[in-house]
């Protein structure tokens, strides 16, 4: 699904990401855990083809093809998804519309047609449901006035509505209370299947009591410290961040 | 620049689609303004001689009045006697029937969407098209006169209906009344008119078209809609010019008189030449448009959707004299490359419980200066008097300007103002959200600058409001930066 290989990222020429290597296979989920500036959020935006980093080595390969060379809109296109620790609001435009202009962008690009509006409404009204928002957050502007938790599981109905193939989270579960977690939580799960990939980045162990991710990486310094299985995320929850900088290389 | 801003950028080049040419023989007068100029655009006409009276008594006034400078636009001197100021299709001279209009002229308008043809009755609006100085067809005229209605061009209701075109024209904007309105006045060509009777509803949406074909011309159109007690009417105008290197020169003058309970709804959707991205070119749009809300709870909405223009001068307004009265003022201004809008609204309430809303959205992008500019004008007689004023601004790149000058004055103290003022950004994050869900920045911006102006385009008749979208996004194309 997705390989990455020996990925350095700078920004305004600091090196950020400093040889990050990972190998996800389809229908794997894996957590990207680290402090605050170990560029876990760079991952993320890289991945998705925000403007302002600069790979200077490394590869990125995303079901065959050169992810870094696909525009933004293109990635998102092919299937990638970045959920966004930090949703914006756009007044105005509301949330069904944006929902209807990015599933039509992505099957115009898939070659199909556009998607007929009552079957439409009947599938944004299934999947609001799962993620317990009211239906009146359809006709609201795309994130105007909505709480954190709200927004996060916006993000969440939006991943549920365009079936991408690769879901990056970026830090979702910062900010929520147990419940909104817990519906976080619910629809990563629900969503989950064995042609869809998941990386899940967060800063805390307590989404992993929900999401049982097949691997773990704690990211420090711009690189993969160690590796391992769901277990990685409770010793590092047990010894805390600390003990990630006695470690000196990538370890697993 | 970011990967972000350039795409913006590329956004922003655009192609004016109704740029082309009709290559037709004219009648044209040489260029120059002086009395016998005017005395000869009369004559064209075969006016009455009340006409030319109130002609060169505009052109007099004319003589003595400076141009306005107080907008925030900036432009080389206009060179008035270089200006041509009538301009008619040769074939064109009078028309019967659409049959006889040159196919030329259709095809023109059938290139701009504009169906003349009466078969075209799906669209259910009656259109008068008026090509550079004249009016060369109105349509569904049999329909309208059915129902008492009369709608047809100036040339035509001047001699058809003088005593209406006497008693009401230069009644809401009186001939001296600004250096432009005093210019149309004298020179003014055709234009279209409109009478409802008592108690009518129009039957159909009425709609003008402007086009100017003919290089160093002026165009000088003047409206007059008059809507009888208890009547209705809906008015749509768009426009279009080809585009040249000159400036082009556009005046015109809109007047509306709403009796008893009448109202009438005016909807613009102007689309002149912008002039190119350096700034060559385009049309300079400098228009009088105010309403008079004459009679008792009358009401006069204007909604007007600006994309095109060099420049725009344009303050459509109401007065508010019958008690009760209402009168609204919707706007949507898009600026992009150089060009430059001074707009906005004048409410001026003189009636008991009168109220006004004015709902302006500014869009501004490349380099382009847009302004809001209002006056709320409460007197000592306008007791209870309300308004409501909302003026937003959109700014797209960080090379561009968005102004407001809002000016309140109160001399009644039960009235009641608000004003609310916001400017924002369209951000590198909203952008980047909408690219990583699949959607190009063309659409992005497009979807983000609707949604902006969602409040005024729900006002405006519904294939207008498909228009102006459409509109929208082909003038911010290149925007993004």
């Amino acid at each position: 699904m997705l390989k990455i290989e020996n990925l350095h990222v700078r920004v305004d020429d600091k090196p950020i990401l400093k040889g990050i290597s990972l190998d996800i296979r389809p229908g794997e989920v894996h957590a990207i855990m680290g402090p605050n500036g170990s560029g876990k959020s760079t991952l993320s935006h890289v991945l998705a083809g925000r403007a302002g980093y600069e790979v200077t080595d490394g590869t990125v390969s995303y079901l065959g093809r050169n992810l870094l060379e696909m525009k933004p809109e293109e990635r998102a296109r092919e299937g990638v998804f970045l959920a966004f620790q930090y949703p914006v609001e756009i007044a105005g435009v509301s949330n069904i519309y944006l929902l209807k202009a990015a599933l039509n962008a992505i099957r115009k690009h898939r070659g199909l047609s556009e998607v007929d509006a009552m079957d439409f409404l009947k599938l944004v009204k299934e999947k609001i449901k799962a993620v317990n928002l009211d239906e009146q957050f359809l006709y609201r502007g795309v994130n105007e006035g909505f709480s954190g938790g709200e927004k996060k599981r916006n993000e969440i109905l939006q991943m549920a509505v365009l079936e991408p193939s690769l879901c990056i989270l970026d830090e979702t579960d910062s900010g929520l209370d147990i419940d909104a977690l817990k519906l976080v939580a619910d629809g990563v799960n629900a969503l989950r299947s064995a042609d869809r990939s998941f990386i899940l980045v967060t800063h805390y162990q307590r989404l992993l009591n929900y999401i049982k991710p097949d691997q773990v990486h704690v990211l420090a310094h711009g690189r993969i410290m160690k590796s391992g299985d769901a277990s990685l995320a409770l010793e590092l929850e047990k010894k805390g961040y600390g003990w990630v900088d006695q470690l000196t290389s990538a370890g697993a | 620049m970011s990967a972000t801003a350039k795409t913006l950028d590329k956004l922003i080049k655009k192609d004016y689609a109704p740029g082309f040419v009709t290559d037709l023989e004219a009648d044209t007068l040489p260029p120059g303004l002086n009395e016998d100029v005017i005395r000869a655009i009369s004559a064209k006409k075969n006016e009455p001689e009340f006409m030319l009276e109130w002609r060169l008594e505009a052109y007099r006034h004319w003589l003595n009045m400076e141009e306005p400078t107080w907008a925030f636009v900036h432009y080389g001197p206009v060179d008035y006697q270089a200006i041509s100021y009538y301009s008619a299709p040769k074939s064109q001279e009078q028309p019967k029937s659409l049959d006889e209009v040159d196919p030329k002229l259709l095809e023109t308008y059938n290139k701009l969407g504009i169906p003349l043809y009466e078969q075209e009755r799906l669209a259910g609006v009656a259109i008068d098209a008026v090509f550079d100085s004249v009016s060369v067809a109105t349509t569904f005229k049999e329909k309208l006169a059915a129902a008492g209605v009369i709608f047809c061009s100036m040339s035509e209701a001047i001699q058809n209906h003088p005593d209406l075109v006497r008693q009401y024209l230069g009644s809401v904007v009186p001939p001296g009344d600004n250096f432009f309105a005093a210019l149309n006045s004298a020179v003014f060509s055709d234009g279209s008119f409109v009478y409802i009777p008592k108690g009518v509803r129009c039957p159909m949406e009425l709609s003008t078209y402007f086009r100017i074909n003919a290089a160093k011309t002026g165009q000088f159109e003047r409206t007059l809609i008059i809507a009888e007690d208890s009547s209705y009417v809906s008015y749509l105008e768009g426009c279009t010019a080809p585009m040249r290197d000159e400036n082009q020169l556009h005046a015109a003058v809109v007047e509306l008189v709403a009796l008893d309970n009448a109202e009438i709804k005016y909807s613009t959707v102007q689309n002149w030449y912008p002039g190119d991205e350096e700034g060559r070119g385009g049309i300079y749009n400098f228009v009088t448009k105010r309403g008079d809300c004459r009679g008792r709870k009358s009401k006069i909405s204007w909604t007007q959707v600006e994309t095109g223009s060099a420049i725009t001068w344009k303050y459509p307004s109401c007065i508010l004299r019958g008690d009760e009265s209402v009168g609204e003022f919707y706007s949507v201004a898009v600026t992009n490359h150089c060009q430059q809008a001074d707009t906005g609204t004048k409410m001026i309430h003189l009636g008991k419980n009168t109220r006004s809303t004015i709902i302006s959205k500014g869009i501004s992008a490349g380099r382009a200066q847009n302004s809001y500019r209002g006056l709320v004008k409460i007197l000592k007689s306008a007791e209870n008097a309300r308004n409501y004023t909302q003026c937003d601004s959109l700014l797209i790149g960080d090379r561009c300007g968005a102004h407001t000058f809002p000016y309140i004055e109160v001399k009644q103290p039960t009235a009641q103002v608000e004003h609310e003022a916001s400017t924002s950004k369209i951000s590198e994050d909203q952008l980047f959200f909408c690219m990583q869900r699949g959607l190009s920045a063309e659409d992005a911006v497009s979807m983000i600058v609707n949604g902006f102006c969602k409040q005024v385009f729900k006002e405006l008749p519904m294939e207008f409001a498909v228009e102006a979208q459409a509109l929208l996004g082909i003038s911010l194309e290149g925007s993004v930066g």
